[in-house]
């Protein structure tokens, strides 16, 4: 038993919270881009955590079930039809056999998480079912959802009518705040070029995706003059190659920073200035293009505060819905 | 006045490239399956469809304006 696909939706995946372990290989850890949310989603129908579901972006996926199952969107705010009949966001709600879910204009944020019970059931590779579309790896096939597609579903748990409280999720700031810890790199550029990063305000460009999120509106970087070293490019953004971590800000040419995401290349020749803080992560992932964002400068302890109060607050989320 | 919505967020265009005409002009007749713009998101162009009929009266957004989800791209009547 299963779901048909009816219509895809702009580029919609299947992603579980991915495949680490490889990325010193050169294959991204992959993933959810907003990796709260679809822990929360498959919390809410009963499954594991780490079950796969569908991530889909600025436009929702239409979708024909195949059997009575539960189902929960999580993530962005994309008015919800079940038979054309709004349905409520972060909440599980029973679908019958011959439904069909599909989505108004997104409002708010830029991906939705759906979860269905039992999780969909494709074949896992390197340990995921994660779709990674560049290295044709995961999901289905290795791509994205495309109509008449039929998603496996495996085996539903304790599936229940559930909602989280809304006062428990975190509400974005305008501008969008992002915390960077400053990096390896971070002495290449000048001081002043250093706190024009942190003053200016920048905008998420459309080229954003999953491999990385663009940003444009700042100032150029200032390089430090260097004599460029034997195996680096002859840009000043160049260096003999080195590690990306997940988070990571290149600025190639020195113009516009890109926060490496879940299937971001683990290495090249760009200088990183630092990198976004794990805790913030999930936010990018719910960034529309055109959105106004600063970088907040933050130091490894601050970093580690933010990690810790964001897991204390998923689990807030985990006890209230064990306990319904 | 039937409107027609940007399906998704992105920065719309008016013509298939720079050098061409676009789409649609005043007076225009629209059937459903006809394209009035693009929406570029995620290096990726996509097409939006009238899906409506009628006279194309012009476009609200602007070319290589960034929109949002919802806004009103052209109006047909």
């Amino acid at each position: 038993m299963a779901i048909k696909v009816r219509k895809p939706g702009l580029s919609t995946s299947i992603q579980d919270l991915g495949r680490p372990g490889y990325f010193h290989l050169g294959i991204p850890e992959g993933g959810a881009m907003d990796r709260a949310a679809l822990r929360v989603a498959n919390m809410l129908v009963g499954n594991d955590e780490g079950a796969a579901g569908l991530e889909a972006v600025f436009m929702g996926p239409e979708l024909e079930f195949q059997e009575d199952t539960w189902v929960a969107v999580t993530g962005a705010t994309m008015p919800i039809l079940l038979d054309g009949e709004p349905r409520e966001g972060w909440t599980s709600f029973p679908v019958r056999k011959g439904q069909v879910l599909s989505f108004g204009f997104l409002k708010e944020g830029a991906r939705i998480y759906i979860a269905i019970a039992g999780g969909i059931d494709t074949p896992a590779h390197l340990g995921s079912r994660s779709t990674y579309v560049i290295g044709a790896l995961g999901g289905l096939d290795g791509r994205p959802l495309a109509a008449d597609d039929i998603l496996p579903l495996g085996k539903a748990g304790d599936a229940a009518a559930r909602q989280v409280d809304q006062a428990l999720l975190p509400a974005a700031s305008q501008p969008v705040e992002l915390r960077v810890l400053p990096g390896l790199y971070w002495h290449r550029i000048t001081e002043a070029s250093q706190e024009r990063f942190f003053d200016e305000e920048w905008t998420v460009a459309p080229e954003a995706d999953r491999m990385g999120y663009r940003f444009r509106g700042g100032s150029p970087m200032e390089f430090v003059p260097r004599e460029q070293p034997f195996g680096a490019g002859s840009d000043p953004s160049n260096i003999v190659d080195g590690c990306y971590s997940y988070g990571s800000i290149q600025v190639p040419g020195g113009t516009e920073p890109i926060v490496l995401h879940r299937d971001a290349v683990s290495g090249g020749g760009y200088f990183t200035i630092g990198a976004v803080i794990s805790a913030d992560m999930d936010l990018i992932g719910q960034l529309q293009p055109n959105t106004r964002v600063r970088f907040v400068k933050v130091d490894m302890e601050t970093a580690l505060a933010a990690r810790k109060e964001r897991r204390a607050r998923l689990q807030t989320i985990r006890d209230a819905l064990a306990a319904t | 006045m039937p409107d027609i919505q940007s399906p998704l967020p992105g920065t719309f265009y008016h013509a298939p490239s720079p050098e061409s005409e676009p789409f649609k002009k005043a007076g225009d007749a629209v059937a459903p399956e006809d394209t009035i713009g693009l929406v570029e998101v995620m290096k990726t162009f996509i097409e939006v469809k009238a899906e409506i009929s009628g006279t194309f009266d012009g476009f609200v957004a602007g070319n290589a304006e960034p929109v949002q989800a919802g806004d009103v791209l052209a109006k047909v009547t």
